[in-house]
C-alpha cells in the first residue's frame, strides 16, 4: 500500500475537521459529540472484513464477532440518541402558551 | 474502482457533510441523516466485497449489537448521556481493538502496517479501560473523586514506556508473539490508570479526549486494513475530540497535562475544612419567589447539581411563569457545567425551554451588572470569585460566570459543603447573596407553587 498516499488523506482530513468542528455552536457540542463518537463506529468495517473471511481462524472469527457486535452497538445507539437530543432542540413558538 | 470503493467515497463525502451540517441546530437533524446513510452505504459497500463469504454470523453480530444499541440510546434518561457516551465509546474502542488482535494474529504484520496496528492496538484497549472507568465514575458506580498517591505520575508515565518499548519491539520483530498479550494488558492497565485520578468536573475534556482516541485508533486501522475511509472518518472524529477537549480545558484556563496529571480537587479538601462556617444569609421559598417576581431581568446559571436533581423541567415551568409576568428570564450556559461538553443545554433542551434563551458566558457576562436575580441551581465553582480574585485558588484564572455582579444572587444548594473542587466559595458571604437551602427540584417546584399562588 502506499502509505504516503494515506497520510496525506489524513492530515487532510484532520484538518477539515478541526475546521469544522470550529464552527460547531457550544449549544451542540453534546450532540456533535454523539455524532464523531457514531461515526467513530466505522471500525465495524473492519469487523465485517474479519469475520466474514473464508479461512478465517477460530480466534478471528470469536473476536470478528464481538468486534462486530460491540461497532454495532456503538453506531445503533450513537445514531439513535443523536437524533434523540437534536428533536428536543426547539426555537422558541410565537404560539406557544 | 470497483461498487464498494465508489460506496465508501460516497460515504466519506456524506460524513464531512454530517459535521457540516452539525454547525447549527438548523441543519443539525440533516447532519445525523447524512451520517446514518454514510454509515449504511459504507456497511452494505462491505458486506458486498468478494472478501467476505461468510454471512451468518455476521448477521447475528449486527442483530446482537442493534438489539443492545436500541435500548441504550431509547431508554437512557438525557441526565445519563455522559454515562452513555462514555459505555458507546468502549464499544468503539474495544471493537477497534479487537480487530487489531485479530489480524495480528492472522498476518503478522511487518513494518509500516505493524506500526500502525501497535498504534491502534493501543489506543483501542485504552481507551476501552478508561472509557469503562470514566463510565463508572459518571454513573458513579465508582467514586467520583479523583483518587491519587504518591508517585502516580511516575507510575503511569512508566507504565506507558514500557508499553511503547514493547510495541516499538513489536515493530522490530512482530514474531515475538510472546509479548503481544504483555502488550495488551499494559495498554489496559494504563487505561484505567489514566481515569484513577480525574475527578468529576474533569470528565468533559475526558470524554473529548477520548473520543479522540477511539477516533485515531480507527484511523490507524484504516493504514492497517488499507482503506480510505476508515482513515478519514478517524480522522475527522480524532481531530474534533481534540478540539472539543482544547476547548473545554481553555474554559477552565487549564492545560492538557494539568488535567491529566494534575488530580484537580485533592489538595484543597483540607483547607476547606479549616474555614469555620460564617454567616449567610437565607431565604424561604415565598421571600424568593416574590424577589423573583418583581425582577425585570433573571438570569439561571444551572450546574450538575440540576442534573443530578433532574430540576430542568420545574425550571422551565418556573421560567414559564415568569415570562408570563413579564420578567425577561435567560439562562447562563458555562461551557464547562455538567459532566461532558454541552450538557446543560441537552438537559434545558429535554425540558422544551427554547434554545435561543441559552446564553454562552462571553456574552452575558457584560449584562450581568445589569440583572436584577441570578438564580445559581447546583454549580459551585463556575460562578466562584477566587478564580478571579484569588491567584492561590486551585481554580484560579479559570474564566467564571460574574454572578457576583448581579443585583440579588440566589443559590439553591443542599447546604454549606464546599463544591466539587472542595474550594469555599466567597459568593455565598456576599451581602447581596440568599442562599436558598433544599434539594434543588424540590425547592424550583415551591417557588414555582408560589409565583403560581400569587396569579
Amino acid at each position: 500500500m502506499n502509505y504516503e498516499f494515506g497520510l496525506y488523506v489524513f492530515m487532510l482530513a484532520a484538518f477539515l475537521g478541526f475546521e469544522l468542528i470550529r464552527r460547531v455552536s457550544p449549544l451542540l457540542h453534546t450532540p456533535l459529540m454523539s455524532l464523531t463518537n457514531a461515526i467513530a463506529s466505522i471500525s465495524v468495517v473492519g469487523a465485517i472484513l474479519i469475520s466474514g473471511e473464508d479461512h478465517a481462524s477460530l480466534l478471528s472469527r470469536v473476536l470478528g464477532f464481538v468486534a462486530v457486535v460491540a461497532a454495532t452497538t456503538n453506531l445503533v445507539s450513537g445514531y439513535l440518541i443523536t437524533d434523540r437530543m437534536l428533536k428536543m432542540f426547539r426555537k422558541r413558538e410565537p404560539a406557544k402558551k | 474502482m470497483s461498487v464498494f470503493q465508489a460506496l465508501y467515497l460516497v460515504a466519506a463525502a456524506l460524513f464531512i457533510l454530517a459535521l457540516k451540517w452539525m454547525s447549527a441546530p438548523a441543519t443539525a437533524r440533516r447532519g445525523v441523516i447524512s451520517g446514518e446513510l454514510g454509515m449504511l452505504l459504507a456497511v452494505v459497500g462491505t458486506l458486498m466485497r468478494h472478501e467476505v463469504v461468510n454471512y451468518q454470523w455476521i448477521v447475528v453480530a449486527l442483530l446482537v449489537g442493534a438489539a443492545i444499541g436500541v435500548p441504550l440510546a431509547v431508554l437512557m434518561p438525557m441526565t445519563a448521556v455522559p454515562q452513555r457516551t462514555a459505555i458507546s465509546q468502549a464499544c468503539g474502542a474495544l471493537a477497534s481493538a479487537l480487530i487489531g488482535t485479530a489480524e495480528y494474529y492472522h498476518r503478522y504484520p511487518t513494518g509500516f502496517t505493524m506500526a500502525a496496528l501497535s498504534i491502534e492496538i493501543l489506543l483501542g484497549f485504552l481507551t476501552f479501560t478508561a472509557s469503562l472507568m470514566a463510565f463508572g465514575k459518571l454513573h458513579e458506580i465508582l467514586p467520583s473523586r479523583p483518587i491519587t498517591y504518591k508517585g502516580q505520575n511516575v507510575v503511569n508515565l512508566g507504565l506507558f514506556v514500557i508499553a511503547v518499548l514493547i510495541g516499538i519491539a513489536l515493530v522490530i520483530n512482530p514474531h515475538q508473539s510472546g509479548l503481544f498479550p504483555a502488550y495488551v494488558a499494559l495498554a489496559m492497565t494504563f487505561g484505567v490508570l489514566l481515569i484513577i485520578p480525574i475527578g468529576g468536573a474533569d470528565m468533559p475534556t475526558v470524554i473529548a479526549l477520548l473520543n479522540s482516541y477511539a477516533g485515531l485508533s480507527a484511523s490507524a486501522m484504516g493504514f492497517v486494513l488499507d482503506n480510505k475511509l476508515l482513515i478519514i472518518a478517524g480522522a475527522l472524529d480524532g481531530s474534533s475530540g481534540l478540539i472539543l477537549s482544547i476547548i473545554m480545558c481553555r474554559a477552565m484556563n487549564r492545560s492538557f497535562t494539568n488535567v491529566l496529571f494534575g488530580a484537580f480537587g485533592q489538595l484543597q479538601t483540607s483547607a476547606a475544612a479549616a474555614t469555620e462556617a460564617r454567616p449567610v444569609r437565607s431565604a424561604s421559598p415565598e421571600e424568593a419567589a416574590s424577589i423573583l417576581e418583581d425582577a425585570r431581568s433573571v438570569v439561571v446559571i444551572p450546574g450538575y447539581g440540576m442534573a443530578v436533581a433532574q430540576a430542568q423541567h420545574k425550571i422551565r415551568e418556573l421560567h414559564d411563569m415568569l415570562v408570563k409576568k413579564g420578567v425577561e428570564v435567560r439562562f447562563a450556559i458555562h461551557p464547562v457545567a455538567g459532566r461532558m461538553p454541552g450538557h446543560m443545554n441537552v438537559l434545558l433542551a429535554e425540558a422544551d425551554v427554547p434554545y435561543d434563551k441559552l446564553v454562552e458566558m462571553d456574552e452575558i457576562n457584560s449584562d450581568m451588572a445589569m440583572t436584577d436575580v441570578v438564580l445559581v441551581v447546583g454549580a459551585n465553582d463556575i460562578v466562584n470569585p477566587a478564580a478571579q480574585n484569588d491567584p492561590n485558588s486551585p481554580i484560579a484564572g479559570m474564566p467564571i460566570l460574574q454572578a457576583y455582579k448581579a443585583r440579588t444572587v440566589m443559590i439553591i444548594k443542599r447546604g454549606m459543603s464546599a463544591g466539587f473542587a472542595g474550594i469555599d466559595n466567597e459568593l455565598y458571604y456576599q451581602p447581596n447573596t440568599l442562599m436558598l437551602f433544599g434539594d434543588a427540584r424540590s425547592f424550583v417546584s415551591s417557588l414555582v407553587k408560589e409565583v403560581g399562588a400569587t396569579n
